[in-house]
């Protein structure tokens, strides 16, 4: 699943910045593909230059720290980090 | 992440196990975890020429990434309050036995601006005094050593000469 759509609202209103080779990245990814879930990824260590500072820019937005993974759902809800409980629960799953 | 094959990340994740547990480390027993973790190891090894932790973002310039090299100078502190490091490829003996699980934490390393801050005011972090010889501290373990220039590779954790600190 490849970045398609940068505005945090996407298909079904969720957005996850992530690194490609974040253990707890991969673990989000596959909980979305599980709960099946329609998101848009970008992979910010992929991207470089102009892109990855405007990428940045939106991360730090949500998430001063700028840590990976950063999940933004419907545009007003984010969250840092692999929380499973947390993810369902914000997903109505 | 086809240019680093499954055969190297797993002889790597063996390879660091074994010198975990040689210094007192532990690496977290969940196998297909940590070779992926292995794997961005060497994935970033390849793109940035040293191992920054696959968790974070490299800025690619050496010198500001020293500190996420791992080990990284914040899994000692991590290991004591979660009883993991950050990206969990080091845990302590209560996760190992299965009495503690890992989990995503909080970052520890500070942000960049007072990374910059520290970077610029760099010498002894230790108490001055004169002293015959040079104290050195291992920024990631801690281990001491008074000689006149760090060790090659910390006999401890096996961190590089450049994460050393003058201490005393």
């Amino acid at each position: 699943m490849k970045k398609n759509n940068h505005d945090g609202t996407g298909e079904n209103g969720v957005m996850l910045y992530a690194l490609s080779t974040c253990g707890w990245c991969r673990k989000t990814k596959t909980l979305l593909g599980e709960l099946g879930v329609g998101f848009n990824h970008v992979d910010v260590d992929l991207i470089s230059g102009a892109e990855r500072k405007r990428i940045m820019d939106e991360v730090k937005r949500w998430n001063p720290d700028c840590t990976f993974p950063t999940l933004v759902i419907g545009n007003q809800k984010c969250i840092v980090g692999y929380q499973e409980a947390e993810i369902r629960k914000a997903l109505g799953k | 992440m086809s240019e680093v094959s499954l055969k190297q990340a797993a002889a790597l994740r063996d390879r660091l196990s074994r010198e975990a547990e040689a210094g007192g480390y532990h690496l977290n027993p969940d196998v297909e975890f940590t070779e992926d973790l292995a794997s961005g190891l060497l994935v970033n090894e390849d793109r940035y020429g040293y191992r920054v932790c696959p968790c974070r973002l490299a800025s690619g310039k050496k010198e500001a990434d020293l500190d996420i090299i791992c080990p990284c100078d914040y899994r000692d502190a991590d290991l004591g309050q979660y009883g993991q490091c950050y990206c969990a490829l080091y845990v302590s003996g209560e996760v190992l036995r299965g009495e503690r699980q890992t989990r995503s934490i909080p970052e520890r390393r500070p942000p960049v601006e007072v990374r910059e801050r520290k970077a610029a005011g760099r010498g002894a972090s230790g108490p001055a005094g004169a002293l015959p010889t040079t104290v050195w501290r291992c920024r990631v373990c801690g281990y001491l050593c008074a000689r006149d220039e760090p060790p090659e590779v910390c006999p401890i954790c096996k961190a590089g000469k450049e994460r050393f600190e003058r201490f005393m």
